[in-house]
């Protein structure tokens, strides 16, 4: 042999197939109304990194928590080494070699690292804490880290609790190891750091399972990439494939397969026609928002009156920071709103709703309506004093049911009374009602924050035509949403969000599809 | 005033504090083993009280001190098994329960009090001590504090018990983490509910042993409500001694001090009018509070009920 020593050995020696360590046949999970998880079928092989790639409630974590013992499934089942196991427990997962980090820590804080990995033994007995701490040393060293056994878990950074995770489950054997968005909460280095490592468990002969719905890290920390999208597995590409392909192939490959095919897009889909020319109604200029998880910054965008503009984005990329800071719930760091020559930036909520700017919320139950409330109160949530429905601090009966009487008529909010506490409607009415309550009076922009979010086929229909008409009435719409499609068949332009800014704006044509997807998986960022 | 601190005055003082803080001690220390699991656990002074009568009945009718702190301990204990199956088990709101259970026992042992020695109230013998020898002769503390019934001994033995499984076993890290984040526990392979269940019948048999001391020990009598609040006053030297057993029994010893002086000033005839004496203890919960009260640290899982996978 004069090749040099192959990288994944498993791979590139044709005369050992590999065996899968853990295979999953066809499972299937449901939760009430939902199935999380349709007949997902996939293999684990050792020394290989195993991408599931997928949106927010492709199914990713359902299929993860019945690897690591939370969950089983309802249908199919679990091999390992080709025999059919049960997986009741998180125990029980360690015991056959599967560890799992989690999204959110699985330590306990006020222990220190070594007592964490101590925990679980007979009751009466002493933690064996030296023993932990040399094993640990014998394990950081095989990985390349560098833990202190005495430091207390809480003052760790979340990169820190990730690695001794990773470490304690591989002192506990497992041969398999699940990190379930790792990356969701590190900073750019700790993510590379992270990736790093997971090569060198690799070439330890552990299988990783890397969970992730970004597509860069997919591709420069996977050996094997598996699609998740809607509870299905939509594609795998191997790892020979994933070479050949080479980088910019594959994007375009699992774009299409994470955001559905060029083809076929649904018939009332037809382009809306611009207004070219019209001066904008909405102007933002160098807005900027603080926040821990993810600050907004210098997001610069206009709409005109009568305009849709998509806002897309993988959910948790500053659309929500932005929605609030815009409609008034959130102070600005910098930057500029101007709604019909008026600047908007210094007012509160009540004044900016006054000048109208509508936002309708993506919490519809949380902070768009209180629950226990009639819906003629609810109706009126925002002009909460206000005449005609209040006169000198009293409430006017007659003028709240009349205007409860009217929105609901024209929004077919389907409710016994207009009397009947909101929290008691179903999902669709509640967001009917709430599109009456900002859509009606004196509204000259909006911002629609994933409104169909939740909602039956036929909800999202009357959503979705709703928000049409308050274009076609010559009012200016943000529409923020994380479902491609929905951005797609009614935007005029599309801004694409990516780590709270805004990566790009396109039009909305036959190249948008691809363009976007690009934007928002973060490749060309 | 140099007068008041007599050595009469300072005996009777030390002594008041062993006594009346004994009880508070094994309160505190059982409230803090609950907590550290995560169960605020607010039935304690029902479990008090109902070892203070069950501890009561076993010495009163055996005429044994030990079966009766037994007594007190099951006693204890019969009050934690329904705040385990339906708090732990069943997830109902600890505080609604807690408070059920304390009503409950404070009403039972008055009714079963009525009809067994309501005519009667029959006392029982001064407990016999047990001298420590070299210790038990030195001036003013000697007798207070080392010439005591052996139960006081092996309650402050309890608190370096206590101390030393939290620190140095693998029950003492499960506790610490059935409160601080009880899913990592249970991914370690350790039954939370189990873990809540038990540190909730150790609560319960040390209130009980501390009401059944404040019946054998203290009044030597049992009278309906006779543990008064100590519970309570259990509960919040839990919530200020952070984990730390060794700072229950400084608060409960600090606590009894105060209870106490009522008699000690009365010895060492201080004329203050005794309503103002009677406040001392509360003035000094109230005192604590305020100067402790924000930086009492609690495990972030108290009070909640732990369901596998639920976020």
């Amino acid at each position: 042999m004069t090749q040099p020593a192959p990288a994944h050995p498993p791979h590139n020696d044709p005369s050992a197939a590999p065996r899968p360590i853990v295979t999953l046949d066809h499972v299937t999970k449901r939760f009430p109304g939902v199935v999380a998880n349709d007949r997902v079928a996939f293999d684990l092989f050792p020394g290989e990194v195993h991408v599931l790639l997928g949106e927010n409630g492709a199914g990713k974590s359902t299929l993860v928590g019945m690897l690591s013992g939370l969950q089983t499934p309802d249908e199919g089942g679990i091999l390992i080494d080709h025999r059919e196991v049960r997986i009741a427990s998180p125990a029980r997962a360690l015991e056959l070699g599967i560890g799992t980090v989690f999204q959110h820590s699985m330590l306990v804080p006020s222990l220190s690292v070594a007592d964490n990995m101590a925990l679980g033994g007979p009751w009466w007995s002493r933690p064996d804490r030296a023993g932990v701490a040399r094993r640990m040393a014998q394990v950081c060293a095989d990985i390349g880290v560098t833990i202190d056994p005495a430091a207390k878990v809480g003052t760790l950074s979340l990169g820190e609790q990730q690695q001794v995770e990773i470490v304690r489950a591989l002192m506990r054997g497992s041969r398999v190891l699940i990190l379930d968005e790792a990356t969701a909460m590190l900073t750019p280095k700790g993510a590379e750091d992270l990736g790093a490592l997971m090569g060198r468990l690799t070439r330890l002969g552990i299988a990783v399972v890397f969970i992730t719905h970004k597509l860069n890290e997919a591709l420069s920390f996977g050996n094997r990439i598996t699609v998740l999208r809607l509870g299905r597995k939509v594609g795998e590409i191997a790892p020979e494939r994933l070479a050949a392909l080479g980088p910019a192939a594959a994007t375009a490959e699992i774009i299409r397969l994470m955001f559905g095919t060029d083809a076929g897009a649904p018939a009332d889909a037809a382009p809306r026609r611009a207004r070219p020319g019209a001066a904008p109604l909405l102007v933002i200029e160098g807005l900027a928002v603080d926040d821990p998880a993810v600050p907004v910054e210098r997001v610069d965008l206009a709409v005109a009156p009568g305009e849709i503009l998509g806002l897309a984005g993988i959910d948790g990329n500053g659309q929500k920071q932005f929605a609030e800071a815009l409609a008034g719930q959130r102070p600005l760091r910098a930057g500029r709103i101007t709604l019909a020559g008026t600047s908007l930036e210094r007012l509160d909520v009540g004044a900016r709703r006054a000048h109208g700017l509508r936002y309708v919320t993506d919490d519809r139950l949380g902070e768009g309506t209180i629950g226990g409330f009639a819906i003629s109160l609810n109706l009126l949530l925002k002009q909460v004093g206000e005449s005609p429905f209040w006169r000198a601090g009293f409430d006017q009966p007659e003028a709240i049911a009349a205007h409860a009487r009217r929105l609901v008529g024209e929004f077919d909010v389907r409710t016994p009374s207009i009397e009947t506490p909101i929290g008691k409607l179903s999902g669709g009415n509640i967001q009917k009602a709430l599109l009456a309550r900002e859509l009606s009076g004196a509204a000259k922009a909006v911002i629609f924050a994933k409104p169909t979010y939740g909602l039956d086929v036929n909800n999202i229909r009357a959503t979705r035509q709703r928000i049409r008409e308050a274009a076609d009435r010559g009012l200016a719409v943000i529409l923020i949403s994380t479902d491609l499609e929905e951005v797609l068949e009614l935007s005029d332009r599309i801004a694409v969000m990516s780590r709270g800014a805004v990566v790009g704006v396109v039009e909305n044509d036959a190249a948008a599809r691809g363009r976007v997807g690009e934007l928002m998986s973060g490749v060309t960022a | 005033m140099s007068a008041l601190f007599t050595d009469a005055f300072l005996t009777s003082l030390v002594l008041g504090a062993l006594t009346a803080g004994i009880p508070l001690m094994l309160a505190g220390l059982g409230e803090q083993i609950s907590e550290k699991a995560g169960v605020l656990n607010i039935g304690i002074e029902g479990m008090m009280l109902f070892g203070a009568y069950a501890g009561f009945l076993v010495a009163y009718h055996t005429g044994s001190i030990w079966l009766g702190f037994l007594g007190g301990a099951v006693g204890g204990m019969a009050v934690a098994v329904p705040m385990a199956v339906l708090c732990i088990r069943m997830g109902l709101s600890q505080i609604v329960i807690g408070i059920a259970l304390t009503l409950g026992a404070e009403g039972l042992t008055a009714l079963l009090h009525h009809f067994q020695f309501a005519q009667s109230y029959p006392r029982l013998p001064a407990v016999e001590t047990l001298p420590i020898p070299v210790l038990s002769s030195l001036p003013v503390v000697g007798p207070a504090l080392f010439d005591r019934p052996p139960i006081v001994y092996l309650a402050v033995l309890a608190v370096f018990v206590t101390a030393y499984v939290f620190r140095a076993t693998q029950f003492g890290l499960a506790l610490q983490a059935a409160g601080d984040k009880p899913a990592a526990l249970d991914a370690a392979g350790v039954d939370v509910v189990r873990v809540r269940t038990i540190a909730v019948l150790i609560t319960g048999g040390l209130a009980g042993v501390g009401g059944a001391f404040m019946a054998e020990v203290g009044a030597g009598i049992f009278v309906p409500f006779m543990t008064n609040g100590a519970g309570f006053i259990g509960i919040v030297l839990a919530m200020q001694a952070r984990g730390k057993p060794l700072w229950v029994l400084c608060g409960a010893l600090l606590f009894g001090a105060c209870l106490s002086a009522t008699t000690a000033l009365q010895v060492a005839g201080v004329s203050i009018p005794t309503d103002v004496i009677q406040m001392l203890p509360f003035a000094a919960v109230l005192t604590v509070l305020v100067l402790f009260g924000r930086k009492a640290s609690l495990p972030p899982a108290l009070g909640t009920h732990y369901v596998r996978g639920a976020r």
